[in-house]
């Protein structure tokens, strides 16, 4: 498995380098080597996580370690299925790099024995964890469409078409991509939150104690289901659900800190 | 011993004469049979090839005397064109030799144009040849030297970003316009105003399939004209900012001293339209929308200027994409000019006994390596023996090559003697399609 691990982060990591060559030297056959690169590495990462799965019996988000590589993972999946449909190739040059900095994290950090609760809370703390970490790698891709969005955008308003105005795709593009991300991502984001109230209840007792993380994390889903509505109800579209696309993620990422804390 | 042939050039371009001067010089495609037979009935003119586009008129020739070749088609210029030859002869430039090779292949390859990289002019240059292969005025020399345009043509066009960008206002607009929208199918168009170049951008959009494309003019009836050209709508010229809650693309090119749009225009409007993008690309002077509306999100605002310089960046990097064009063209003339040498008579035979004699060689030191008892003298004899058999066999092409009775087929018969006996093993004989 350690082997199979390390040919994850390799694939990663040549993958990565492969996604911003193609970006500098615009040649096809650097991405079609890189996408298989990633696709080899994904692989080898699901074989990783079967495994654990087989192992210990649950979904390997006990720990830090676990945590982190499942979100790689699912951020390499989430990007290969956008893929598929939107051959968005460019936002390899940020997924692929993210995804690389989680494993690489993950493969550092010690791995100690994992405590097992009763069944029946596992279950649902694996639940809970799960989706979350799924709907995180999804607005993770929405926040790199975003960044995307913002330079592609700036070029054309400064009217300074150069060495990005070429290499992005459309606007259009990039915004489908946010929204396709956010779609996936927000009702996982709900189920998540839904499943760790109901999970607090079972370990504290309590469904509700306003501590920092938890508030965190319903400005979080405030955020997204604002971004959400808006875009359904009057069609905010471009640099604005861009902007908040990115901040979303930034108050995501402080709140799964926050949580980890704890 | 027959005389060389030559490849000669004759013609003006846009680099050496003005639009009066084409003009008046043109040769129609109705007038080019006529222009191709009258000017291939001259005893010096062996093969010839016209080509005439706004921006060039070119003959191209096959000859044994370059002078006089270039003489006779001076001369059937002036008479045809009913023009005196003293008008138009500081235009005309004449390259023979590899420079014509070269010219040629650079006309193809679109690195003589006025607008480098432009993709058209190949499709010309192809019909033109057609033209030559009905009437039968193309040979050997020219048939491949036209394939070997066409292949160096293909290899700049692929190898190097010559026409990756777009280097006019027009074209620049639709590159601008599917950075923003992705695809342009189904966007709808708003024209205001007439102008030429507003009008070229409606139909390069439209060659893209927007639609559906509306049309306001201080004139509606003037309107309704353009409207019809472009299978589009005519709407009064008040109309204008309802529509803005309608269409995608604004393209903007009146007469008006003043802004035709302003911020103020825009208040509610983006709600209306449910925030989908908007791009205006306003080609008059003075400008008709006012630059602040730029501000706005999800609205683009681009005029001439800002257009212009799009495209400057994009012609330097032809220019330099060109350089590498250039390259490829230059190794493409020194394989040209190898087996155009070689179609001279005598190089063939000189080429034709030196690989048969080589393979006699070969085959008699096989044959007396596997001899160990042959005398000295026997085996003096079997070189003899092998020598008078190739000497016979060679007898007859050799003189068939050196008769002068067939001058016209000459380089065809050489073409066929290299091919059968692959003479320009790797280089001509392999790369010819």
């Amino acid at each position: 498995m350690n082997l199979l691990f390390a040919l994850t982060i390799i694939c990663y990591l040549a993958s990565s380098l492969g996604y911003q060559g193609y970006i500098l030297f615009q040649k096809r056959p650097i991405h079609r080597m890189a996408n298989i690169v990633l696709w080899v590495g994904f692989l080898s990462h699901t074989a990783v996580i079967g495994l654990q799965c087989v192992e210990s019996g649950h979904i390997p988000v006990q720990n830090l370690h676990e945590t982190l590589s499942t979100f790689g993972w699912a951020v390499v999946g989430v990007f290969l299925a956008l893929q598929l449909k939107y051959h968005l190739m460019v936002l390899g040059a940020l997924a692929a790099p993210l995804a690389t900095l989680a494993v690489v994290i993950a493969s550092m950090l010690p791995r100690p024995p994992v405590e097992l609760a009763p069944l029946f809370k596992n279950l649902w703390r694996s639940l809970h964890l799960g989706t979350l970490i799924v709907g995180n790698a999804a607005f993770a891709i929405a926040c790199s469409a975003g960044i995307l969005y913002l330079i592609q955008e700036r070029a054309i308003k400064d009217k300074k078409p150069g060495f990005f105005f070429r290499r992005l795709p459309s606007l259009k593009l990039l915004d489908s991509v946010g929204y396709a991300s956010l779609i996936v991502g927000f009702p996982m984001l709900t189920f998540g939150v839904i499943t760790g109230v109901i999970y607090a209840q079972m370990v504290r007792g309590r469904f509700w104690s306003w501590d920092p993380g938890e508030i965190l994390g319903a400005v979080t889903w405030l955020v997204y289901a604002v971004l959400l509505h808006e875009r359904l109800a009057v069609g905010w579209q471009g640099r604005r659900a861009a902007i908040m696309t990115i901040v979303g993620f930034a108050i995501l990422l402080l709140t799964s800190f926050l949580f980890f804390l704890r | 011993m027959v005389e060389k042939r030559h490849i000669v050039v004759v013609g003006l371009n846009h680099k050496t004469a003005p639009v009066e001067v084409r003009e008046r010089l043109a040769f129609s495609s109705e007038d080019t049979p006529h222009v191709l037979e009258s000017v291939c009935q001259c005893p010096s003119v062996n093969e010839i090839l016209l080509f005439s586009t706004c921006n060039r008129v070119e003959f191209l020739l096959a000859t044994q005397d370059v002078a006089k070749a270039v003489e006779a088609v001076k001369d059937f210029m002036a008479e045809f064109k009913k023009t005196p030859l003293p008008s138009f002869e500081e235009s005309l430039y004449v390259y023979s030799g590899d420079q014509a090779i070269r010219h040629m292949f650079r006309v193809a390859s679109s690195l003589d144009s006025m607008v480098v990289g432009e993709p058209q002019i190949l499709g010309q240059v192809k019909d033109c040849y057609g033209q030559a292969c009905d009437h039968r005025t193309c040979g050997v020399v020219l048939n491949r030297l036209m394939h070997r345009a066409f292949s160096v043509a293909k290899r700049v066009r692929t190898e190097t970003g010559i026409g990756d960008h777009a280097v006019s206002i027009s074209y620049a607009a639709v590159e601008l316009g599917r950075k923003i929208f992705g695809e342009l199918e189904e966007k709808a168009v708003l024209l205001i105003g007439a102008g030429e170049m507003a009008e070229l951008a409606v139909e390069h959009l439209v060659n893209n399939r927007a639609r559906p494309i509306f049309v306001a003019n201080r004139t509606f009836e003037r309107g309704l004209e353009l409207a019809e050209g472009f299978r589009g709508t005519a709407i009064r010229f008040e109309e204008v900012r309802d529509y803005l809650k309608e269409v995608d693309i604004v393209i903007s090119s009146t007469g008006a001293s003043d802004y035709i749009l302003v911020r103020d225009d825009f208040k509610g409007l983006m709600r209306a339209r449910k925030n989908r993008p908007l791009f205006f690309i306003d080609i008059a002077v003075p400008r008709d929308i006012d630059p602040e509306i730029n501000r706005i999100n999800n609205v683009y605002v681009y005029d001439i200027d800002d257009l212009n310089n799009a495209i400057q960046e994009n012609i330097d990097e032809r220019q330099q994409e060109a350089l590498r064009g250039e390259r490829l063209v230059d190794g493409a003339v020194i394989q040209f000019r190898r087996w155009f040498q070689g179609l001279d008579v005598v190089p063939t035979i000189v080429d034709l006994r030196a690989k048969v004699e080589e393979i006699r060689q070969r085959e008699l030191k096989k044959t007396f390596a596997a001899l160990n008892s042959v005398s000295e003298e026997d085996r003096a004899a079997i070189d003899r023996l092998t020598a008078a058999l190739v000497n016979k066999i060679l007898h007859d092409p050799t003189i068939f090559l050196k008769q002068s009775g067939y001058k016209e087929r000459k380089p065809l018969y050489v073409d066929i003697t290299r091919r059968l006996f692959n003479l320009d093993e790797g280089n001509g004989g392999k790369s010819e399609g």
